[in-house]
């Protein structure tokens, strides 16, 4: 990288994350004012989002070629008081707590607790969310058998696909009037929400052209000032830039990557939406302009370089607003999760690998940023020269690229239902799940602990922790003459909480449909225009939404314990083994050891992997396919981010002679050391799980650098990448790091401040992390050649 | 066919063996060496009957592998236990009893189908990186019935099959393998006999010989050369490698794997005494760039 880029990586990298109350400022002002009075809920929050790009502050930061910032200032982070108003105590908690602190500061303090937060009370979603949720969901929730992703943000994981490089938000506009002007009024019922929702759409768009116009006024001016000449020069191309992009299609490299970073930001400056926004296939998107520039001689590949790089510092800029509570637990990380995918296939099914894609992975290998997500999609189409690159940046050891089989993911968007073009043309978004780029809203709605079902099963509906009923009666253990009857009796009580769940979100989906519209995101996401409908109320052509399961290696480790001990070598009651586990294994250290000692998920051991198999599909069978209230369906996913730390908190011992507490399983990864056959058996453990019937699933796997040292661990490691697609596997993750270098760096975090780590479909610090997390990854099994 | 009831000793079968030959592959350890390198990683795959390796440091002397053991081979006294080798059969009964993971089996009878089974399940992985099985030991070709077995039956199912051999066996032995066999990974330890002697307990004589009969069937070989200090990193004993390489026309190249110390740990577990413990590890580097000018071959260190 060159020296700018280094200075401006450096100042990304030490620029501390602050609360910004100015969004929140701005915000109460407008709907505290008369504007607010008058309209429809689309269009009045069209007018604060114009409100908001009218009068926040603008930055150019020195050097900089992209510009923009979601905040006043890099990583000064604004808040969301419509979602979530923070009280007082979480301000003062924010600004102390040890893991992802924002710093608060006097003034934004006071702003916050004198305007923001007296206004807001009451009218916050988080409040709306919790007041219309019943007992039953409430004591599901306080026990930790489930997570809400909407209490504090807004349904996001959008991603785009290729319409802003070929069209200014001009011709947004455009289509936005053809639209309104062939609606039915005589006999359409819902002419007048959808001419208001359009409406706000135009209002959404001419916002951020405006917001754009300011930022070329900024560096008009800076360069009126500017002293050094080639300095100068580059304000002036900031200044024509601006001009043009967002109002108008790109015309250059620059201009195209300009573009989508106006529209990223108008996305998250909008709402705090999950997973912020994703530029989808960049390589596909920016080969063209490329291509193009390099043979006309208007663009070096180290100023295209260069270009990207000024892109990754931005996507740095940006930690993910200030989360409070359990969705703090759930997803405890300043990561943001954007996520760049490269690779894959084109819409016409042909290998979409290019120059570009090269060009990314380069920049990704020298940035080392552990926000700025990405991923290679790989098709057998793609040659292996493209694996192996990836793999090359793998081995640098901070968790990235993350590598997604396009394959499996045509195939499991076909299952859903969408078109061969939209399959080919999607996707990862943010994490692992799955989204036809620019074509679907892929709702993430909240984890499920699986294990905590089965404490419950195990106790009868009883909450072990509490001693409160929080599930249902499946019977008592001590009447279980079979694994069957407890399986049954497991598979009853996951059914009751996925009903509790479904109509928790069946309520809050209508809530944001009604209240929390987000016209600029349904500028971008295809058919919400044609429809008329927001991104929030079933516009998207293929609106889905998950529900995330959590522990299967805890809960199969769990169940195969069971079913050895207790129905096949029948030397231990059920009811005892429950004493022992409500007992946390005291005075029962044998037992404990030769518990988990019985067969694993991970290790190509049937035994096991057919319990695997049965928890996998009563997940699958209570879930997939049920409609949601937006015209779409609910699909399944497994993964955890950082909720398997939470949510193991939540459980008492375990079966497979888990600790109480202890974190779970993550995604679909062996519990942490179970897993003793080497890679190829737990690939072959994660095969016998059917991926395609999924929207995404996510492997650990954790590699010390020795394996990759030269080309020929490089090829085997390809190899075992290839084979795990073979059997249609979703997604693979690699860390690559030794066990005595994570010992020392929680002995000696300052030692290690740049030691990132993949966690679980994003990477961290390992400074950041809690020691909970800290002490996971040292366990997952280190895959090393003895 | 009566091979395929045949039963062998296997130590271990090991997934995912990344240094045993090309690709990724699948190594089956067989039990039982005639030769005793004192350099020896694997200690417990020299005697050919199963034995029990003994983790002290796991060990809490509750004594449920007293209690297991039908021959009265375990002893505990004075705060240790014992076991008696000449009583013990190696049945695992003590290994199953023991709460604690401080008992280990190494080697159990497995049929050829049981083997195979087994080897089978990366057929796939096989196949996207060119790799296959290999036949390890210990030295397979003491147990060269089984050995075939297995291999004919992975031939038939289109896996490619590797012997890594020290090559003391009997000529037909030998012969019994080789058409079902596709690379040879032949260890040369050195071509001095006395030395060969001294270290190994045999001589050199029949691996020397074996070797000239494989290559004259043109059969794909690999060298090994097992590289350790005071033993065989002289020139003259590099020079004397290169002299028998190099009129060689099927060894397609070297490998030197240098002397490490990974095993010194199981000397202790197997209650024996190791003479390479304090041995430093080599790199291998300068013999290596010494034998790929000499031989004109492609030479990798590591395998």
């Amino acid at each position: 990288m060159n020296k700018r880029i280094e200075r401006l990586l450096q100042e990304s990298r030490d620029a501390i994350p602050r609360v910004s109350a100015e969004r929140a400022r701005l915000l109460t002002e407008f709907y505290s004012s008369s504007k607010a009075l008058g309209h429809s809920v689309p269009v009045t929050r069209a007018l604060a989002f114009s409100y908001l790009l009218a009068n926040k502050s603008i930055f150019i930061g020195d050097g900089e070629l992209i510009v923009g910032e979601r905040g006043p200032a890099p990583k000064s982070t604004p808040t969301y008081p419509e979602l979530c108003s923070h009280s007082a105590d979480d301000l003062r908690l924010l600004d102390t707590r040890l893991r992802t602190p924002f710093a608060v500061s006097e003034d934004a303090f006071t702003t916050l607790t004198e305007e923001v937060i007296p206004f807001w009370r009451g009218r916050s979603m988080r409040e709306k969310v919790f007041a219309a949720m019943t007992s039953e969901w409430q004591q599901a929730f306080d026990a930790g058998v489930f997570t809400e992703f909407m209490e504090q943000r807004s349904p996001g994981h959008a991603v785009l696909d290729d319409k802003i490089y070929h069209h200014g938000l001009l011709d947004f506009i455009k289509r936005i009037e053809d639209v309104r002007a062939r609606i039915d009024w005589k006999s359409d019922p819902r002419a007048y929400d959808e001419d208001e929702e359009l409406y706000a759409m135009k209002i959404s768009a001419e916002a951020m052209i405006n917001l754009a116009e300011r930022y070329a006024d900024l560096a008009r001016e800076m360069a009126e000032r500017e002293q050094d000449p080639r300095r100068r020069d580059e304000l002036a191309s900031i200044t024509e830039v601006c001009e043009w992009v967002p109002a108008h299609a790109p015309r250059s490299f620059w201009e195209a990557i300009q573009m989508y970073w106006f529209v990223h930001l108008g996305v998250v400056i909008e709402l705090n939406s999950w997973d912020s926004f994703n530029p989808g296939r960049l390589d596909q998107h920016l080969s063209p302009f490329y291509e193009r520039e390099l043979a006309s001689g208007t663009l070096t590949r180290d100023q295209a370089k260069e270009l990207l790089e000024c892109l990754w510092i931005k996507f740095s800029n940006q930690p993910a607003p200030p989360k409070v509570g359990i969705t703090v637990e759930q997803s405890a990380t300043y990561n943001d999760f954007v996520l760049v995918n490269t690779g894959g296939l084109t819409e016409n099914g042909e290998d979409a690998v290019d120059e570009v894609s090269y060009l990314i992975l380069d920049v990704i290998g020298e940035m080392r940023l552990p926000f700025s997500g990405s991923c290679i999609q790989l098709s057998k189409k793609n040659p292996n020269r493209f694996l192996k690159a990836a793999l090359r940046v793998v081995r640098k050891g901070f968790g990235q690229p993350s590598i997604f089989n396009t394959d499996a993911i045509v195939q499991e968007f076909l299952r859903a239902g969408k078109s061969i073009e939209d399959a080919r043309n999607g996707g990862p978004s943010g994490c692992v799940t799955i989204s036809a780029f620019g074509r679907e809203s892929c709702v993430l709605t909240g984890y499920m602990n699986w294990p905590k079902i089965l404490e419950i099963a195990l106790h009868n509906g009883i909450d072990p922790r509490s001693g409160e009923m929080v599930g249902i009666e499946t019977g008592d253990v001590r009447e279980f003459k079979s694994f069957d009857q407890l399986f049954s009796a497991y598979r009853k009580q996951l059914e009751y909480f996925i009903d509790l769940k479904i109509a928790g979100n069946s309520t809050i989906e209508r809530l944001y449909s009604r209240e929390m519209p987000a016209p600029f995101l349904s500028l971008l996401v295809d058919d919400c225009i044609t429809r008329g409908r927001d991104y929030n109320d079933g516009g998207p052509r293929y609106p889905t939404t998950y529900i995330q399961g959590v522990g299967l290696g805890t809960t199969t480790d769990a169940l195969s314990a069971i079913k050895e001990r207790v129905f096949e070598k029948a030397d231990l009651l059920l009811a005892d083994l429950v004493r022992a586990l409500d007992n946390n294994f005291d005075g029962a250290e044998g037992l404990r050891k030769r518990l988990a000692a019985s067969p694993a998920f991970g290790n190509d051991d049937d035994r096991a992997d057919d319990i695997a198999r049965a928890i996998f599909d009563a997940y699958f069978e209570a879930i997939d396919g049920r409609a949601n209230t937006n015209g779409g369906s609910y699909r399944i996913n497994l993964l955890p981010t950082t909720v398997h730390i939470y949510f193991g908190r939540m459980v008492g011992a375990t079966a497979n002679g888990r600790a109480a507490g202890t974190p779970l399983s993550d995604g679909i990864s062996p519990s942490q050391g179970a897993d003793t056959r080497g890679p190829t058996a737990v690939v072959r453990s994660m095969g016998k799980i059917d991926h395609v019937r999924t929207g995404g699933t996510l492997l650990n796997q954790k590699f010390l650098p020795s394996v990759l040292a030269d080309d020929s661990g490089i090829d085997k490691l390809a190899a075992l990448v290839r084979t795990y697609f073979r059997y249609d596997g979703h997604h693979i993750q690699f860390n690559v790091v030794g066990v005595d270098t994570l010992h020392d760096a929680k002995l000696h975090p300052e030692a290690h401040r740049d030691l990132i780590v993949r966690v679980a479909g994003y990477s961290d610090y390992f400074n950041n992390l809690g020691p909970g997390l800290q002490d996971e990854i040292i366990a997952r099994t280190a895959h090393e050649e003895l | 066919m009566s091979l395929q009831k045949e039963a062998g000793t296997v130590l271990d079968i090991k997934r995912y063996a990344i240094h045993d030959g090309p690709g990724i592959r699948t190594t089956v350890f067989l039990k039982g060496c005639p030769l005793a390198c004192e350099w020896c990683h694997n200690p417990e795959s020299q005697r050919e009957r199963p034995e029990i390796l003994y983790y002290q440091e796991r060990c809490t002397l509750c004594g449920a592998c007293v209690l297991a053991c039908e021959n009265a081979a375990i002893s505990i006294a004075g705060g240790h236990l014992a076991l008696d080798q000449s009583l013990c059969v190696g049945c695992g009964d003590c290994v199953t009893a023991c709460p604690n993971g401080a008992r280990e089996l190494a080697g159990r009878q497995m049929s050829v189908e049981q083997v195979v089974s087994e080897v089978v399940k990366d057929t796939l992985f096989y196949e996207e990186s060119g790799g296959g099985v290999t036949f390890s030991g210990g030295e397979p070709l003491l147990q060269a019935g089984f050995v075939r077995a297995v291999a004919a039956r992975c031939a038939e199912l289109d896996i490619h099959t590797a012997l890594d051999t020290s090559g003391f066996a009997p000529e037909r032995e030998l012969i019994k393998v080789a058409d079902v066999i596709d690379l040879f990974l032949y260890d040369v330890k050195t071509v001095d006999d006395a030395a060969h002697l001294a270290y190994t307990g045999v001589s050199n004589r029949s691996i020397l010989c074996n070797l000239q009969i494989l290559d004259e069937m043109g059969k794909r070989i690999w060298i090994r050369f097992p590289l350790v200090p005071g033993v065989n990193d002289g020139e003259r004993s590099l020079s004397d490698m290169i002299d028998l390489i190099g009129p060689l026309k099927s060894v397609e190249g070297v490998q030197v794997l240098p002397y490490h110390r990974a095993g010194a740990g199981k000397y202790v577990h197997l209650g024996r005494e190791h003479l390479f413990a304090r041995t430093q590890e080599p790199s291998g580097e300068e013999a290596a760039t010494y034998l790929a000018k000499g031989t004109g071959l492609p030479v990798q260190i590591g395998g």
